[in-house]
């Protein structure tokens, strides 16, 4: 047996690790056990996933890798890092396509195995950069991984294709040693997973092991990194991606508002998982239809709202333009449905796979005629589980469809929760309408919504649907001062809920020469970038808007107090158009639309150069 | 619409489905009698709690259809009559629903969701006012107008071939597939009824005659002189006599109908082929539905087929309730909490 070395530990306060593989390598699966087992012992972090929107392209080629990156630390991580500390490559396309990266003077971690003739020449290095000079700017280690894992995994009865499908296990149990982080989650996880057959628990849990022990006692690292337990508020923790907490947000409203929950959905890349995750639910009464197509989601969650129940559909942007038509139903028969957009890069099929926010337009104004509807953003994936009560509540109470949009990073990406108790989160009471002495399907409340009298309901039939509507009686209406009243109180409505949101809060001094105001996913970069400005000196705000429409009572007077206001976003500048419009000022933009999260640098070096070297200083 | 607050307890009658609103179609239009029919039929069908009726159309003169009957309804968007009322269903299986709808609406542009609402046997009722032509945008040919027919879109004749409904349902596996005509009261009434009885997708489609824009269409089957010989009204287990005289019948030569005399002895009923509206296999359906095609064969009325198999709401509460009894009621702190967590003191 070698002797081990005792290895020297370093202490961080953060690291950005990027794992990348061909899309068959497992890339997806070792970063969430990296990213789980990270979080469970306490780290704060952030993920971002990027796969392909090809499922399986062909292997070593550049279109095939698959990454998975996260940023983790002992002190708040609000973004999945700008460029890596750490690569793990498994072959040369993934290494071609992430070097330029990586920090420099950062650690990459190959699998020299792949590195031959044929896998060189499909992303056309012409020499093998692990022999060559070209990677002197960084801290190489070639680990055989391949055949290391084959080895420890001789004698097992196991195909030479099952043996190289453990690798990822082995390179994991690299990064758990090089990161001093135990194996027990993913072993029980792997046991879980492969429950019914023994030898894949065995091959996977030895070949992590491998890698573990091969950490241990190799002198190929001279170096361990310790990160310490980030201080977070007391309480108990999960790991969460965003699509995962907007699902468990509808189910936690269906119970708080004891209506059963309907999910009518379309598959589409990356909104999917909210189907997948509901559909489990099904103790608690939760029915979800997988439907034929994205119309047919949104039409039958019409029809079971009509029926009396919390009626969703789930979908991404080409499937948003799809239910256009349906929304203006729900806005005519004054329904509650929640609509989740999980943005993704457009127009058309555009990046399946990668994030955008710029489908914002679409959302408040993409229907024919004057159609308002409540428009809510997610900022961070644990804000999806509260967004989607928020958005849930909102519908209920004033009969309209809700918009929330989220976004691929948010759905995909990870961060630690603090789960609430049942009595930290809002009550949302229904009354449906029994009472037939006075009905008429379009009286109103103080709030102007219509009262909900559901099929089974004796006494009260009526009929709604898409012709305009006469006031209070709800017969079918032409009168020209009709439907313009109608359309006023459809508007007003919606505007009215602005009382019932909280105010735009400022992170920072309430004015001042700069606010950094955004909406949905950009929160963590914009975070980010701000207090690292601060760091250097300067002084400046940030505003995040989880209400797109109405927006907060206050927002106008926000804006008006600083002297410079920029609006990061991931589209072509969707927000500063709104706020333009809506308040008359001058709005200074930061657009990138690369389908990834806003870099915290980008955004730094705008404020840098807004403030002109420094205000503070 | 004001409802009348009092419940009704005696035996319903037809004008307790009438609402106040004035019926709006043209003149002469068949719509009215198809009205009329399931007005005068539903209080047979339907003895108790009518508010748990709902009736839901799409888009078209045929989807004005709920307005009209004094129960819940819903005036959907072009094509999605099926689906919506799948999502009214899902969401309250003790719900009668039924469906209005047009061959635009339905086979056009809601055909994605006919043939799924066929596939996956959802319990609602479907009655497809089949005109051949589009009439409330004033007279463009539709899915089932016959090949070469002149309309305003087609001045020179339309190119495409028509849907045949009963086949595209067959097809598509529906439970129960039927047909009648709006002149024909007496056997529309009788439908109307098998329809309502039927758990499971039911379709009836109804040759309905649009005096603005295709009048005539479906003379050969209701103008008195000619109907008995066009029209053959199928009655399970009996042989397919038609004609005035009673004197034709359909024999079936391997796959393939025919008309024969059974006035002259060479043929007689027992040559006939027997309906079996029963059968467990939707070929015998599926001729009939095609007997449509061919001049020299009448077009049959009445059910086609009919079978039972598990409803889609019948499925989804078994489901529930199966997962109900392995993992007990779900509890909510126990999902949130259930994951792999961690404490942070």
């Amino acid at each position: 047996m070698a002797e081990t070395k005792e290895k020297d530990f370093r202490v961080l306060t953060s690291v950005t690790v990027r794992f990348a593989g061909d899309s068959g390598d497992g890339m997806q699966l070792t970063g969430s056990q990296f990213s789980d087992t990270t979080a469970w012992i306490g780290n704060d972090l952030n993920t971002l996933p990027d796969y392909p929107a090809e499922i399986r392209a062909p292997a070593g080629t550049i279109y095939g890798v698959s990454g998975f990156q996260l940023s983790f630390g002992s002190e708040d991580i609000n973004t999945p890092g700008d460029l890596p500390d750490v690569l793990v490559a498994m072959n040369p396309a993934a290494l071609r396509k992430n070097l330029k990266e990586i920090k420099s003077g950062g650690v990459i971690i190959v699998n020299s195995d792949a590195f031959d003739q044929k896998n060189l020449k499909l992303v056309n290095f012409d020499s093998n950069p692990l022999e060559d000079d070209s990677l002197s700017g960084y801290e190489l280690h070639k680990v055989p991984i391949s055949s290391l894992t084959a080895n420890a995994l001789e004698g097992l009865p196991l195909s030479p294709k099952d043996v190289a499908r453990c690798k990822n296990f082995f390179a994991l149990g690299l990064m758990y040693w090089l990161y001093d982080r135990p194996l027990k989650n993913t072993e029980d996880w792997i046991k879980d997973k492969f429950k019914t057959k023994p030898e894949y628990v065995q091959a996977n849990t030895k070949a992590l092991q491998a890698g573990y022990n091969f950490g241990e006692m190799t002198e190929v690292f001279t170096t361990r990194y310790k990160v310490e337990a980030a201080k977070l508020p007391k309480g108990t923790y999960r790991n969460i991606s965003g699509n995962e907490a907007t699902a468990l947000g509808f189910l936690t409203a269906s119970v708080k508002s004891g209506i059963p929950l309907f999910l009518g959905s379309y598959p589409i890349t990356p909104a999917s998982e909210i189907l997948q995750y509901l559909s489990a639910y099904k103790n608690f009464g939760v029915k979800t239809v997988q439907a034929e197509d994205e119309i047919a989601g949104i039409t039958s969650a019409i029809g079971a709202a009509f029926a009396g129940n919390l009626a969703l559909t789930t979908t991404s942007g080409p499937g948003l333009s799809l239910k256009t038509e349906a929304i203006g139903l729900a806005v005519m028969t004054e329904l509650p449905i929640v609509i989740v957009n999980v943005q993704r890069g457009g127009p058309s099929t555009g990046l399946p796979t990668k994030t955008e926010q710029a489908d914002l337009l679409q959302a408040l104004y993409g229907r024919n005629g004057e159609a308002p509807v409540c428009v809510l953003a997610a900022r961070t994936p644990r804000d999806c589980f509260y967004m989607a009560i928020e958005a849930s509540r909102i519908a209920l109470k004033y009969m309209t469809p809700v918009i929330l949009l989220t976004d691929g990073y948010l759905g995909n990406g990870s961060e630690p929760w603090r789960i609430p108790h049942m009595n930290e989160l809002p009550d949302i009471s229904v009354k449906f309408r029994t009472d037939p002495e006075g009905y008429y399907p379009y009286l109103r409340d103080k709030n102007l919504a219509r009262p909900w009298a559901i099929p089974g309901t004796a006494g009260l039939e009526h009929r709604i649907g898409g012709l305009e509507k006469a006031d209070i009686y709800g017969t079918v209406n032409y009168d020209p001062d009709n439907h313009d009243k109608m359309i006023r109180l459809r508007t007003e409505k919606v505007k009215g809920i602005v009382n019932d949101i909280p105010e735009l809060k400022i992170d920072g001094e309430k004015e001042g020469d700069l606010l950094v105001l955004g909406w949905g996913s950009t929160y963590g970069s914009i975070k980010d970038a701000v207090t690292k400005a601060r760091n250097s000196g300067l002084k400046l705000s940030q505003a995040h808007l989880r209400y797109l429409n109405p927006m907060p009572k206050n927002t106008g007077q926000v804006l008006k107090s600083f002297k410079k206001i920029l609006v990061p976003e991931i589209n072509l500048g969707q927000l500063s158009h709104l706020l333009r419009s809506e308040f008359l000022i001058p709005v200074e933009q930061l657009n990138r639309v690369r389908g990834l999260p806003l870099k915290v640098n980008d955004i730094l070096e705008k404020i840098n150069s807004l403030l002109g070297g420094g205000n503070g200083k | 619409m004001a409802n009348s607050p009092e419940t009704i307890t005696r035996k319903y009658i037809a004008k307790d489905f009438i609402s106040d609103q004035d019926v709006r179609w043209c003149p002469g239009c068949g719509d009215y009698s198809i009205l009329a029919q399931v007005q005068r039929t539903f209080p047979d069908l339907i003895q108790t709690n009518k508010e748990k009726i709902v009736w839901v159309s799409g888009i078209g003169c045929s989807s004005r259809f709920p307005y009209y009957m004094n129960t819940y309804g819903f005036h959907g968007i072009h094509g999605r009559a099926p689906i919506i009322a799948t999502g009214v269903k899902i969401a309250n299986p003790d719900l009668a629903v039924w469906v209005a709808t047009g061959d635009g609406d339905l086979l056009s542009i809601g055909g994605n969701h006919f043939i799924h609402a066929c596939r996956k046997n959802i319990d609602i009722k479907v009655l497809l006012f089949n005109n051949r032509i589009y009439g409330l945008t004033k007279g463009q040919y539709s899915p089932t107008s016959e090949k070469g027919k002149v309309t305003k879109t087609t001045p020179f004749g339309s190119v495409d071939y028509p849907f045949n409904p009963l086949s595209l349902a067959l097809g598509a596996d529906a439970t129960f597939v039927a047909r009648s005509i709006d002149r024909n009261p007496k056997h529309l009434q009788e439908m109307i009824k098998r329809v309502g009885q039927h758990k499971g997708f039911a379709l009836l489609e109804i040759f309905q005659n649009c005096n603005i824009f295709n009048d005539g269409t479906f003379e050969l089957l209701t103008n008195k002189d000619t109907k008995d010989d066009h029209v053959l009204v199928l009655e399970h287990g009996k042989p397919m006599v038609f004609g005035k005289n009673h004197d034709k019948g359909i024999k079936l030569d391997g796959a393939h109908p025919v008309t024969v005399d059974i006035s002259n002895g060479k043929y007689s009923k027992d040559d006939l082929w027997v309906h079996d509206e029963f059968s467990d296999t939707p070929v015998h359906a599926m001729i009939l539905a095609h007997l449509e095609d061919r001049l020299d064969l009448p077009s049959p009325i009445g059910v086609f087929r009919q079978y039972i198999k598990e409803t889609y709401d019948e499925g989804i509460r078994t489901q529930i309730n199966k997962v109900i009894d392995k993992k007990g009621k779900g509890d909510l702190e126990k999902v949130l909490f259930g994951a792999n967590t961690w404490e942070v003191s």
